[in-house]
């Protein structure tokens, strides 16, 4: 359906993306989801037809409601047909749910949609598959992106995703997830995964390596969206989930200074501050004190509060809690980029020549920005020790942005021992 | 990589209520191994006041330090491939400077049960 919706501009693209994934989530619950194809099948014709018919006679007033009263009208065919087909051909058809007599009408209200969408959610982070492939569930089930797009944003040949999604197709309709009605107990064990989930897709967009600036702020939209529909439900609005959405605001309100128009990345110190989105950043507040409502200190709250002290360009402080905050943080799951962070905090609060032995601890050699960092903070020293570092750096990094930013602070070096000789 | 367990111990005598700045010394320390994903177990604080020692014949004294002027005042794990690395971790704690000291002993594997 994607390539008929890319001849559209503006309004349409969205309004699909966003309105497939509830119609798809709607459909889903009413079919089960061993039939997840089925219900997009239902939803793709829908907006196969809404292509067709607005490109002649105009976009309708009330577009949305357009759309669902094709699709419920879609759905009574499609099931008038496998009603035809069970008395006459088949007598022991089901559903999903075992429900085959007298089909409810589909009901597209705001309250069912938000509960499909959260049960959706739940399907598709499914502990079965591996991280990635569930970013990609997510991605192609929950926001309607397209295959072409999700390569796009993974640097993959489309056929390997499409292989990707194909695997982790088959364990979703294997697993016989509850979505009808989201068990209590299934909310609970798999919360965790739901949450981890929406964090890697929100990276995935903030940190992708992809030059499609686009697609990149729309993965950290939906993750936002998706988020959001997780706090809307007294089971689902835990104080990680705020904490998570109150993260993914805080980050989000610097997408547009971190890269500057060539898809650079722009350093923190040189972002232009007015750059930053300030309504984000208002939300980002008030969701993290919702975060702070128990005892409960997950990694969200720390990443959380380390970028709201990011957002606040003037306190004496920052550093040092800031630097607080990653001892936690490395404390509760250590990754090679939280220890290298802690460091440049550690140097930010103790100086670059404290910080020197404590990065040379962490001997993460062939990592690009253990590095970096070295090269960062020999700078003001040792312009040689420096230079040696960034020349490791450039040589490790696989990413022609990031080449350039580290190859520009080469230079400056070189030039100035050049000028002192 | 073999585990090692940090024994923290103070004087009677040593102040126990830490100032701010050993408070941020400390969790630096920690956040330190942490980054070289050296902490196995950040341990526990032990309490030097709620403590009773319990001796054979139903004999309950008050305190751990009856005996012994030092008491322990809390352990953690870490993971490194020697002792020494261990060590060099202890060394690096603020304890010496309150007049504490840190026992270093390597975790026994599990007996092979057969």
């Amino acid at each position: 359906m994607n390539e008929k919706v890319s001849t559209h501009h503006g309004l349409l693209p969205h309004l699909f993306r966003l309105e497939y994934s509830k119609m798809t989530a709607v459909l889903c619950r009413h079919f089960g989801l061993q039939h997840i194809e089925t219900a997009e099948d239902i939803a793709s014709d829908t907006f196969l037809k809404a292509t067709e018919t607005w490109e002649v006679y105009g976009v309708p007033e009330n577009p949305v409601a357009w759309l669902y009263a094709v699709a419920k009208n879609k759905t009574k065919d499609y099931l008038k047909h496998q009603a035809v087909f069970e008395t006459k051909i088949k007598t022991t058809f089901s559903y999903g749910n075992g429900e085959k007599e007298r089909q409810p009408e589909i009901d597209f209200s705001e309250q069912i949609i938000s509960d499909s969408q959260l049960a959706m959610i739940f399907a598709v982070c499914n502990p079965a598959n591996s991280p990635e492939a569930q970013i990609c569930l997510a991605l192609q089930i929950l926001c309607g992106f397209s295959v072409e797009e999700i390569a796009d944003a993974f640097l993959s040949k489309t056929e390997t995703i499409k292989k990707r999604l194909l695997r982790a197709r088959q364990n979703l309709r294997n697993n016989h997830f509850e979505i009808k009605n989201l068990p209590e107990e299934a909310v609970k064990s798999r919360q965790d995964t739901v949450l981890k989930t929406l964090y890697l897709l929100f990276n995935e967009g903030y940190f992708s390596k992809s030059n499609n600036r686009l697609i990149r702020k729309e993965f950290c939209s939906e993750a936002i969206r998706l988020a959001l529909v997780l706090t809307r439900n007294p089971l689902t609005n835990t104080p990680q989930t705020n904490a998570l959405l109150a993260l993914m605001c805080f980050q989000s309100s610097r997408l547009d200074a971190r890269t500057n128009e060539t898809g650079e990345a722009v350093l923190f110190e040189e972002q232009n501050k007015n750059q930053w989105n300030k309504e984000l950043i208002e939300q980002g507040n008030y969701y993290l004190v919702e975060a702070c409502t128990g005892n409960e200190v997950s990694k969200y709250h720390l990443e959380a509060a380390i970028a709201y002290w990011h957002t606040t360009p003037a306190d004496a402080d920052k550093w040092k809690h800031i630097l607080q905050l990653y001892n936690q943080l490395v404390q509760i799951e250590y990754s090679p980029m939280t220890a290298l962070n802690r460091t440049f905090a550690f140097a930010k609060v103790y100086g670059n020549r404290q910080a020197v032995s404590e990065a040379e601890k962490l001997k993460l050699e062939e990592n690009v920005h253990y590095q970096a960092l070295l090269g960062y903070l020999y700078s003001g020293t040792n312009a040689a020790k420096a230079i040696a570092h960034y020349q490791k750096a450039v040589r490790l990094s696989k990413s022609v942005p990031e080449q350039k930013t580290l190859k520009r602070e080469l230079e400056r070096l070189i030039n100035l021992v050049e000028n002192e000789d | 990589m073999k585990e090692f367990v940090l024994i923290f111990r103070l004087n009677g005598n040593s102040n126990v209520k830490p100032s701010p700045e050993q408070m941020q010394e400390r969790l630096n320390w920690l956040g330190s191994i942490a980054a070289q994903n050296k902490l196995a177990d950040k341990g526990k604080t032990l309490s030097p006041v709620s403590a009773k020692t319990v001796k054979p014949e139903n004999v309950i004294t008050d305190g751990p330090y009856t005996e012994i002027k030092e008491f322990i005042s809390g352990f953690m794990v870490v993971k490194t491939e020697t002792i020494e690395e261990a060590v060099e971790i202890a060394k690096a704690n603020p304890i010496f400077k309150i007049g504490g000291n840190v026992e270093v002993r390597e975790v026994m594997p599990p007996p092979v049960s057969s």
